[in-house]
């Protein structure tokens, strides 16, 4: 297939499409409408099911009784719209349905803005809905990857019985990028022996979240623990550049990683020793691979778009090892390449120690900059 | 004496499992479950239908119907509906719902599924109280009704009306058929049953949305006995929620079920 | 090599397509490139940007505080661009709509009537045209006959036959700029 010049939003919607998706049912949110709109289009034309709900609620509602068919299902929103997803993320979880969500995070807390945020990490990452459950989290950082990550999205749920997200921000719904699509893939897919269509020559199926007897709810409470550490086992994903000799790692996922990657790129021009490890799975985290560096680099830094979410995964592996510092822009601000090129910079010139936190040294410095 | 052969006149619809009703004594669940089991029989929609059960005492249902089911988050089972019927236009599908469900937290869906002309059936359980979570006041509490809520009865200047949600959604122009029956008696009881039936014709011949509203009793919240609560139905909330039809589908005129 | 040209101006001037236009000429160049608008609110109250990075190499960071170019359609974008543009920078300007000159000179500067230029085309959508072909020009990026070629390849067929006025548009543009540059020299 040729390369195109393809809108992040769009992207991931024909990636779905072509994953095999047969239900989407969504609701118009800046900065993903794009990708509903899409939708709107091409799912009825396929014969396939779309529906514009009346709210994000009834929305993800529609798909947790479109996956208990066992069919392909997916929907979209980004932030706040994902807050009131919460609820039916935790029912989906709790029901062990394979379902794909696609979050293209905004500024926020509350009503924010609509500019490229990374606030969510944490919400997706860690949760967000009630109740013990590991979603499966891609995070893109181009337009080639969301629609990768989209499709990979659909097999890794399938896989695991397991919610998957694709964690983006508005930088890459709504950037365009050359990219190539995969090809159609059959929708007559097999039906999973779980789903619920009708009990013709069978005993009857239900599905549902229910677990009246605690010791019941333990049980599948420690099957979905019991799921993640396989999916960590087999599924961990990053992307590494200049690491081999790096004498500082940087850390940044998605956009904020795009920009990282020309921050380090700039630094190694200088000749400072610094590599970028980009994750791709937030969750499972890639904490061995952050341990590992962390046992041979001299200092880390984390850059992301939020104040400091996946900050807390990463020092978690580094165990104190390295002292490891924190670049944050907040509320849909994007870090330009020289702020962070600038963060390297000071590390290599002076290198931190470790006793102090890094986000209040950030909080410090931010006051300077915003000053 | 003539040997007359043994003759079954009762016996458990197929579309009902054996197990017991968890139900309090006097609650009108039961009929309602067996009335639309019959119906699904009846009809032999059973291998074929899908049910949604809501939260509330009908947490439950899926354990007393005999065919595949799923279970709603509180309110959201016209949209969990949707997206199976979405997905398989041809199977049947029930959502089973009580007040607080329906007309409270899940106005929104219900009243969008109505209005999209959703091809399934609603099965509105009122019974003008919160059953599971202890006596609550409900969003169709009549007015000055004892609750736990509402101890010295539903004060309509602070809490407002009871909703009359079938006349409601007898406006939407996606709504096929929206009526109400009661469950006090066995008069009424044959009269929600051949409602029941035709809210299941309405889906099986693609006139929208169907919904049957059954006044019902709930004995123990209300601080009643079986039978006085039967009375309450009749003399209380009929006057608050009449019977009748409020809409049926111009397709239906003429059947008789 | 990374080129990031910035532009900005009203809705409605041909803002965001000049920014794909460019965009898909790169792609067929065989070159790496990102396009990214300013999006929501902001463009529906009247402004439009956008901000294209054509590389040879892999592209980081989409956007960029200080750009190789920047091609400013009025006033407003003009103010907040001029100081932007990276020293040795191009700055194309739609001289039609603002009221004062430029300050920098560590910048190629070409101040386009373009309004007047596309109207003598007997066509004012034209002025995204105008002001591509004076900033490829300046800009050795991409030349005219790639974005010609590209154009011919990504027009809807019921805009076909508007190819040959697009073509004089972008040549104007150019020689606007040329005769601008000889004239400072």
């Amino acid at each position: 297939m040729a390369r195109e010049l393809l809108e992040g939003n769009r992207a991931m919607a024909e990636a779905a499409v072509r994953a095999g998706v047969q239900a989407y049912f969504g609701y118009p949110i800046t900065p993903q409408t794009e990708l509903l709109e899409w939708m709107s289009k091409r799912m009825p034309e396929l014969g396939r099911a779309f529906l514009q709900a009346e709210s994000e609620v009834a929305a993800i509602n529609m798909i947790y009784g479109a996956a208990c068919t066992g069919v392909r299902v997916m929907s979209s929103s980004s932030s706040p719209g994902v807050s009131l997803m919460m609820e039916g993320i935790s029912y989906i979880a709790g029901t062990e349905l394979p379902v794909v969500l696609i979050d293209v995070m905004r500024g926020g807390p509350g009503l924010g803005n609509i500019a490229p945020s990374q606030g969510d990490y944490n919400q997706i990452v860690h949760g967000g809905g009630h109740g013990d459950y590991f979603p499966i989290v891609l995070a893109p950082s181009s337009v080639q990857e969301a629609i990768d990550f989209t499709v990979m999205a659909f097999d890794l749920a399938e896989k695991y019985r397991a919610l998957t997200f694709v964690l983006a921000d508005g930088n890459i719904g709504q950037m365009m990028e050359p990219a190539e699509l995969p090809p159609m893939q059959p929708v007559d897919r097999p039906i999973p022996d779980w789903a619920v269509r009708g009990a013709k020559g069978r005993e009857r199926r239900i599905l549902s979240s229910i677990y009246i007897r605690p010791e019941d709810e333990e049980v599948t409470n420690l099957r979905l623990l019991e799921r993640a550490g396989k999916i960590k086992e087999n599924e961990v994903r990053y992307k590494e550049y200049f690491l081999d000799d790096a004498e500082i790692v940087v850390v940044g996922f998605g956009t904020a990683g795009r920009v990282a990657f020309s921050a380090v790129r700039a630094a190694r021009a200088q000749g400072i020793r610094v590599g970028l490890l980009r994750p791709i799975t937030l969750s499972p985290f890639p904490s061995e691979a952050v341990a590992e560096l962390a046992a041979h680099a001299q200092a880390m830094l984390v850059v992301e778009m939020n104040s400091g979410q996946m900050l807390d995964d990463v020092l978690r592996p580094v165990a104190g090892q390295i002292p490891v510092e924190f670049y944050g822009r907040l509320g849909g601000v994007v870090p330009f390449q020289d702020e962070v090129l600038t963060e390297i910079e000071r590390i290599a010139h002076h290198p931190p120690t470790i006793e102090f936190d890094p986000r209040e040294k950030w909080i410090r410095r931010m006051k300077e900059i915003l000053n | 004496m003539m040997d007359v052969p043994a003759q079954v006149v009762y016996s458990r619809p197929e579309s009902l499992t054996s197990t017991p009703t968890t139900y309090c004594p006097g609650c009108t669940h039961g009929i309602a479950h067996r009335l639309v089991a019959e119906v699904l029989d009846e009809m032999e929609l059973r291998e074929n239908t899908i049910g949604v059960a809501p939260v509330g005492c009908s947490v439950f249902a899926y354990n007393f119907f005999n065919c595949d089911f799923v279970e709603a988050a509180h309110g959201r089972a016209p949209a969990m509906a949707t997206g199976i019927k979405r997905v398989l236009p041809d199977r049947v599908v029930f959502a089973y719902q009580g007040d607080g469900d329906l007309a409270s937290i899940g106005m929104a869906e219900i009243m969008h599924a109505s209005g999209r002309g959703e091809n399934i059936t609603v099965i509105f359980i009122n019974n003008a109280i919160y059953g599971m979570t202890g006596g609550q006041m409900a969003p169709t509490t009549l007015p000055g009704q004892k609750t736990t809520s509402s101890p010295d009865g539903r004060d309509v200047e602070q809490a407002g009306y009871p909703l009359r949600m079938v006349e409601a959604l007898a406006t939407m122009q996606g709504t096929g058929y929206a009526v109400r029956r009661s469950l006090h008696d066995p008069k009424n009881i044959r009269l929600a049953k051949k409602a029941l039936r035709m809210a299941f014709e309405v889906q099986t011949r693609g006139l929208g949305f169907a919904i049957v509203e059954l006044l019902s009793s709930c004995p123990t919240n209300w601080g009643l006995t079986p039978k006085e609560s039967l009375k309450f139905i009749e003399e209380r909330m009929i006057p608050v929620f009449p019977l009748g039809d409020f809409k049926v589908h111009p397709a239906l005129e003429g059947l008789r079920v | 090599m990374q080129t990031e040209i910035i532009i900005a101006g009203f809705g409605g001037q041909g803002i965001l397509f000049a920014g794909q236009l460019i965009a898909y000429a790169a792609m067929d160049a065989g070159k790496n490139v990102t396009w990214i608008p300013s999006y929501g609110p902001e463009m529906r109250g009247g402004t439009a940007n956008c901000t294209v990075i054509v590389a040879d190499e892999e592209i980081g960071a989409p956007t960029v505080r200080n750009p190789k170019a920047a091609m400013v359609f009025n006033l407003p974008s003009f103010d907040k661009y001029e100081p932007l543009v990276a020293s040795g920078g191009v700055l194309i300007v739609n001289k039609s709509l603002v009221d004062r000159s430029f300050d920098r000179d560590d910048l190629a500067v070409v101040m386009v009537p373009a309004i007047e230029i596309a109207e003598s085309l007997g066509e004012k959508k034209l002025i995204n045209m105008v002001m591509l072909g004076a900033l490829l020009e300046r800009l050795p990026v991409l030349s005219i006959e790639e974005i010609e070629k590209t154009l011919a390849k990504h027009l809807p067929e019921r805009h076909k036959h508007l190819l040959p006025l697009n073509s004089k548009a972008l040549t104007e543009g150019a020689v606007f700029a040329r005769k601008a540059l000889a004239e400072v020299a």
